[in-house]
């Protein structure tokens, strides 16, 4: 996998639905536009809830991995 | 803006009409996670919903009569967290504080979790601009006073609500 350098990250660990799409949604307009946030979680529900945000805010949502059972996310912001 | 407006956001609009603590979970979380994908929110809060809207909150659940909720242990080894206790209703019915004593174990078990107060997600719903309509109907029949509630909250009846909901992609009852 290629290696994505993040602008800001974001720590998730610990909360549940719908706490880590709202922290995103918060987050990521506080980086630029064409900037990349990461956001880690633990709530096994915030791989298919960071895909409906992204679809739905149109954001890029560039990789969801799971790695030492978090899951990792990179997203682009395009708007 | 209404659907006429092809660049309009998506509208989610919702009528909470109970108010204990585990029904009160369900408004509060679904406008939260809609105001963060960017879509516009109204809440009409109505009937035992209105409660949801006082400065003041004191949501209570109560097992009585409700066989689907798992009577659990938050504390103790995980063997014993684990364990469902057979409550009948003739002892939930008779200890007196049974309701009060649930109401603290259940928000125990949501702090455990990391399920956020009822508190907190109505501030972020405050924050994402939802739209929290308190029913005033609902406010004469039960004596509750506009100051009793947040600020942040309007005042409106039915025809408000239905006209705000007409234009809405989700509409959903809870």
């Amino acid at each position: 996998m290629d290696v994505l350098k993040e602008d800001q990250v974001l720590d998730c660990s610990g909360m549940s639905c719908p706490m880590p799409v709202v922290k995103t949604s918060k987050a990521i307009k506080t980086i630029e536009v064409g900037q990349v946030l990461k956001m880690v979680a633990t709530d096994p529900g915030a791989p298919p809830d960071m895909e409906a945000w992204s679809r739905q805010t149109g954001n890029e949502l560039l990789r969801s991995t799971q790695e030492d059972g978090k899951f990792v996310f990179f997203i682009k912001r395009l708007k | 803006m209404s659907k006429s407006d092809p660049n309009a956001p998506k509208r989610l609009a919702l009528i909470a009409s109970k108010g204990t603590l585990d029904w009160a979970y369900p408004p509060f979380i679904l406008a939260s996670a809609a105001g963060a994908m960017g879509w516009e929110v109204g809440i009409f809060f109505t009937f035992y919903g209105l409660p949801l809207l006082k400065s003041d909150l004191h949501m209570q659940v109560s097992p009585l009569g409700n066989p689907a909720m798992p009577m659990k242990m938050p504390f103790g080894p995980e063997g014993f967290q684990n364990i469902v206790w057979p409550m009948p209703n003739i002892l939930m019915a008779n200890v007196p504080g049974f309701e009060a004593m649930a109401t603290s174990l259940m928000k125990q078990t949501f702090k455990n979790k990391g399920v956020a107060s009822i508190e907190e997600l109505r501030d972020m719903c405050v924050d994402l601009d939802v739209k929290m309509i308190g029913c005033q109907m609902t406010m004469d029949v039960f004596g509750f006073k506009r100051e009793d509630f947040i600020k942040e909250c309007t005042v409106g009846g039915a025809a408000m609500f239905l006209e705000y909901a007409a234009d809405a992609d989700v509409q959903l009852f809870i």
